[in-house]
């Protein structure tokens, strides 16, 4: 009776405990997006940090962040993602790239561009950084600036771009396309080709968040949010081989929710400035989900045994229509975090899905954003102390 | 940028910096990394993608390859070149 329990072939009469189904393996995490800290010196009012964000003081420290990345190497990750806030706030960045390097890591670094020099990305590079991804505000300086709240943006983001393709690391720039330059996105994709980036991405807003405080001044119109779609599909057949685009849809628009995360618990998880892992940025919006941290669990433990990560993972938490749709295993029943901001409950379909029956409010939504005219409220800026905002 | 570069007999096909042929030891695979890609490879991409080196050109590359596997050379070409294309449309291989 020594023989493994999960033997295929052993007899499950002979052995009671076999006889409870085994869960099938939870696969190995492939990515990880470790917010090095909520401090950034932009304000965007898309940004997809928290509204109540972490103080400096209360951020892990260099050695805890070195050991999650060693776990993280050792648990399967892939890709491991340094974004913020602004990740060069951070003084032991170049520590960190070194560490992921040393582990195996392929590091993506998710920066605003300020607070880097040409002679720190040289540093990184050197450090072993596999990529280097930089945010745009818009294609023109004077929205951009304004856009980020952050005067000569812009131009600094110029500067540090060329410090990238100077070193010979690929270049990613990405953009947020909202209201105030849903008429730029080609723009934006034509900048990227001339800043050397050898892949774009022109990401629609995502309604969590400051995007949810600022929906007023960022959602388009309909026909605003078409037009560019066309307007970034047609230009990745024209770049095609010089660029490559991805395309993150504006999902208020479509008809199929997005596949939110590739599926909750399935492919990445974030940690948090102060250590906590979540299975997606806005996770925290979600009440009563159990966030372990790192400062307590390893990495692994959190993967596959925290409530948290798995209380959406798999299908077996979904409810009609999801649960008998054909789509199930496609968009995984959309996103967890809207279905919870536009129904109040974070097991219905991402109301987006034409299916849902929580539709309307997504329609109720785009029809108020009907009028390609209408002026922009005045946004408030994304800031470390929410209570601020607006002053 | 000038557009793509085409596949020719002379092109010294390499992995860019940003991409990398990595065994994982966790899925006991080889797969290629790309910024926000992991791409599956089989035994032959595998073969194809060590000797893209940036110093072998892309016949020097079929020869070794249809030396190494006693394959017929012509067959061997086509798949090369098909898998090389589609790479470098990708940005994943540079020519």
């Amino acid at each position: 009776m020594n023989a493994p329990l999960t033997h295929p072939n052993s007899d499950v009469s002979t052995q009671p405990a076999a006889a409870v189904p085994v869960k099938p393996a939870i696969a190995a995490p492939v990515g990880l997006l470790a917010e090095l800290t909520h401090r950034c010196p932009l304000g965007c009012p898309y940004c997809s940090n928290p509204l109540e964000m972490d103080a400096k003081t209360n951020e892990l420290e260099t050695e805890t962040w070195l050991r999650v990345f060693s776990e993280a190497a050792a648990a399967g990750v892939l890709h491991a993602h340094l974004s913020g806030g602004e990740p060069a706030a951070r003084h032991d960045l170049l520590e960190i790239v070194a560490h992921c390097y040393k582990v195996g890591l392929y590091t993506n670094l998710i920066t605003s561009g300020i607070g880097l020099t040409p002679e720190k990305v040289k540093a990184l590079a050197d450090a072993g950084l596999d990529h280097v991804q930089l945010s745009i505000q818009d294609a023109e300086a004077q929205s951009a600036d304004r856009i980020g709240n952050y005067e000569g943006g812009y131009a600094k983001k110029q500067i540090i771009a060329k410090a990238v393709t100077d070193n010979g690391l690929p270049l990613t720039v990405n953009a947020v396309i909202h209201r105030a330059n849903v008429t730029r996105a080609g723009k934006m994709v034509e900048l990227a080709v001339a800043l050397g980036a050898r892949r774009v991405e022109i990401a629609h807003t995502q309604y969590y968040g400051w995007g949810l405080v600022n929906r007023a001044a960022l959602m388009p119109t309909r026909s605003q949010a078409e037009a560019a779609s066309a307007e970034v599909e047609a230009l990745r057949t024209h770049y095609a081989g010089t660029i490559v685009s991805d395309h993150v849809i504006p999902d208020y628009h479509t008809k199929h929710p997005k596949a939110c995360m590739g599926g909750w618990a399935k492919r990445t998880m974030n940690i948090t400035p102060t250590g906590k892992a979540l299975p997606c940025h806005a996770a925290e919006t979600i009440p009563n989900l159990d966030h372990w941290n790192v400062r307590d669990h390893s990495l692994m433990d959190i993967w596959t045994k925290s409530p948290a990560f798995n209380a959406f993972r798999g299908t077996d938490w979904m409810q009609e229509p999801c649960r008998s749709c054909e789509r199930r295993d496609i968009d995984h029943g959309g996103c967890r975090c809207q279905a919870l901001a536009l129904t109040g409950d974070a097991t219905q379909a991402d109301p987006v899905c034409h299916m849902s029956p929580h539709h309307d409010k997504v329609a109720e939504v785009t029809a108020v954003f009907a009028d390609d005219d209408a002026p922009i409220p005045d946004y408030v800026y994304r800031r470390l102390k929410a209570a601020a905002a607006g002053d | 940028m000038s557009g793509p570069a085409t596949l020719e007999d002379q092109s010294k096909p390499h992995l860019p910096r940003g991409v990398r042929l990595k065994l994982d030891e966790t899925r006991n695979e080889w797969l290629l990394l790309a910024p926000e890609r992991v791409v599956k490879t089989d035994a032959i991409a595998v073969e194809i993608l060590k000797r893209c080196d940036g110093i072998a050109t892309l016949s020097e590359i079929v020869d070794n390859l249809a030396a190494t596997f006693k394959a017929d050379r012509a067959v061997i070409d086509k798949d090369v070149r098909a898998m090389l294309s589609e790479l470098a449309a990708k940005r994943m291989v540079d020519l």
